[in-house]
């Protein structure tokens, strides 16, 4: 016990056993969680109005690539591209990689511009359940776009 | 916590050139929503800010939220306009800058 890398390996297996624990049984032991499932799905409806303002997002020109099943929700690698000629007159000026079911909605927040040639952004990200993800580009002519992937997770990612 | 970053470019480049520029910091990332073995909440404890600038100027950046896996990698794309080198900040919620510059070898 006295070997520093020992004890971050027990307190990691440990955190995993705990999450695990806490997604099979959220809804009798997380009363004092700071928001239920539902509540967490009308926070995502919140932040994304906020986001779009009046606006309708076109579900066109825009996708995101991730795993159907994500066995770590601890890292789940994702990729978002939009269809942009990304020349002064057009091009993408920010993309929002939001989750419907984190305890935070917004994951990321990438801010483009021409200088980039190329509306294309990889990351990776966590994921406390299944749910969907969701990433929402601005162009530069004021246009929303989104796109929706579905995401299995079998182990989550966020801590219990 | 925090080792050297990791970047990676091409190994050439010409003006006009679209590349790719994928990146890498280790970073424990601590979301906020853990408690310890006490019952104690975890202080958030992530990257908050990326940006990356090439010859001066800004050319990428991203806010950046506890979703984000630990290690943050992030790869985009960056037309190149000439010689010059990159410069890329990472900036933690305890105010600590990560820096790291490469020169990109345009031909």
């Amino acid at each position: 016990m006295g070997n520093r890398i020992k004890i971050e390996v027990l307190d990691r297996r440990q955190f995993v056993v705990q999450s695990a624990a806490a997604a099979a049984m959220l809804p009798m032991l997380l009363r004092s969680a700071p928001l239920t499932a539902q509540e967490r799905s009308q926070s995502f409806d919140v932040v994304f109005s906020r986001l779009t303002g009046p606006l309708k997002p076109e579900e066109a020109l825009i996708s995101i690539e991730l795993p159907d099943v994500a066995e770590n929700g601890n890292t789940v690698p994702y990729l978002v591209a939009v269809q942009s000629p990304m020349t002064a007159a057009s091009y993408v000026k920010t993309v929002h990689v939001l989750s419907t079911e984190n305890p935070q909605v917004i994951v990321a927040t990438f801010h483009l511009s021409p200088e980039n040639g190329k509306a294309v952004v990889a990351s990776r990200m966590r994921l406390a359940r299944t749910q969907d993800v969701v990433a929402l580009a601005e162009l530069s002519d004021g246009r929303l776009v989104v796109a929706r992937k579905n995401v299995t997770v079998t182990i989550g990612g966020c801590g219990g | 916590m925090t080792g050297k970053p990791r970047i990676k470019l091409p190994e050439t480049a010409k003006a006009g050139d679209v590349i790719e520029v994928k990146t890498l910091v280790t970073h424990v990332m601590e979301t906020g929503n853990r408690k310890d073995k006490d019952g104690h909440p975890i202080p958030r404890q992530i990257i908050n800010a990326f940006t990356v600038n090439f010859a001066g100027r800004q050319v990428f950046r991203a806010d950046l939220n506890s979703g984000v896996s630990a290690n943050p990698y992030i790869s985009f794309f960056v037309r190149v306009t000439g010689p010059g080198s990159f410069e890329f900040t990472w900036i933690d919620d305890a105010g600590e800058r990560f820096i790291e510059i490469m020169p990109l070898n345009v031909i």
